[in-house]
């Protein structure tokens, strides 16, 4: 029971950190062009843009790094394993 | 068997409370801090030498990274936000020394910085607003949005340690286990890599930090 318990945690922890890792590289990608082609039509503005940026980024990348929390709290804090 | 990263090595015991290495590293990186900013700031004076004109124009940029996020005078947030932006790429960076592991990448010390910037919100709210004020601003647009505001004071500061650790320790992670299958100059690479997540990781923090207490002080 216990082996079996720590196949599929293997196995959830590595869908977990690929699937999530998915939407969070589309949505920083998309956020990335969008800010590049806003400082080529403007690059005055591309202090604030570049802020503004980072801070998205770090805020879309949040989601990635939940997935990957999760997974190692599947493979190393699990409550199910014995 | 790779160890634990949610566990933290322990490094001696004073009676029965157990120092772990995390905590002699975040000291360690305090005191050599504190010293460096006592023999930095020893000799002021009207005509800058060397090290004083690099501190200046490090506050300087501060201030003009703080006045463009949070309008006002930039002197009240100058020491929380520089301490946080200068500690964390110190701890991030301490990787660089053979055998010293970030204390950022323990959950323990991300948890308490980001504390600190919860509290420091709490206070700038009441001290701009009053107490009254503070809490009118749970309830701004509408009533409805209580429930709401008061689950995004947690999960915005939850964010702020998770997002912390995520990075730093996923660095130390990956080069470990790099360096177990290939131990020669392979690592590297990735090593330079963590050093830019580092830095970057220690700025977004500041920057987050201050929009987190920013936000409470704009809407007084």
């Amino acid at each position: 029971m216990n082996d079996l318990i720590q196949i599929i945690s293997i196995i959830s922890a590595a869908l977990a950190v690929g699937l999530g890792a998915i939407g969070p590289a589309l949505a920083e990608g998309r956020a990335v062009a969008a800010a590049l082609e806003a400082i080529a039509r403007q690059p005055e503005a591309a202090g604030t843009i570049s802020r503004t940026l980072f801070v998205g980024l770090a805020m879309i990348e949040t989601t990635a790094i939940y997935c990957l929390v999760i997974a190692l709290l599947v493979l190393f804090a699990n409550p199910f394993v014995s | 068997m790779i160890a634990s990263p949610l566990n933290a090595a322990p490094a001696f015991a004073i009676g029965p409370l157990t120092i772990t290495w995390p905590v002699v590293t975040t000291w360690a990186i305090m005191a050599a801090l504190a010293l460096a900013s006592y023999l930095a700031t020893r000799h002021l004076s009207l005509r800058p030498g060397r090290a004083q004109a690099v501190l200046e124009l490090l506050v300087t940029t501060l201030d003009s990274e703080i006045t463009a996020t949070v309008p006002g005078n930039p002197a009240r947030f100058r020491g929380l936000i520089g301490m946080l932006l200068i500690f964390i790429l110190c701890a991030n960076w301490s990787t660089l020394i053979p055998g010293v592991e970030p204390p950022t990448a323990h959950l323990e010390t991300d948890a308490a910085l980001a504390l600190v910037v919860f509290v420091a919100g709490i206070y700038w709210g009441i001290r701009l607003q009053g107490v009254g004020g503070w809490l009118a601003t749970f309830a701004r647009p509408s009533w409805i949005m209580i429930p709401l505001n008061l689950v995004e004071q947690i999960t915005r500061h939850f964010s702020l340690m998770v997002r912390l650790f995520g990075n730093v320790m996923s660095g130390v992670f990956v080069i470990g286990i790099v360096g177990v299958l290939a131990g020669l100059l392979v690592p590297i690479p990735l090593m330079a890599l963590d050093l830019l997540t580092g830095a970057v990781q220690a700025y977004i923090f500041a920057t987050l930090a201050l929009v987190f207490i920013g936000s409470t002080v704009s809407e007084a």
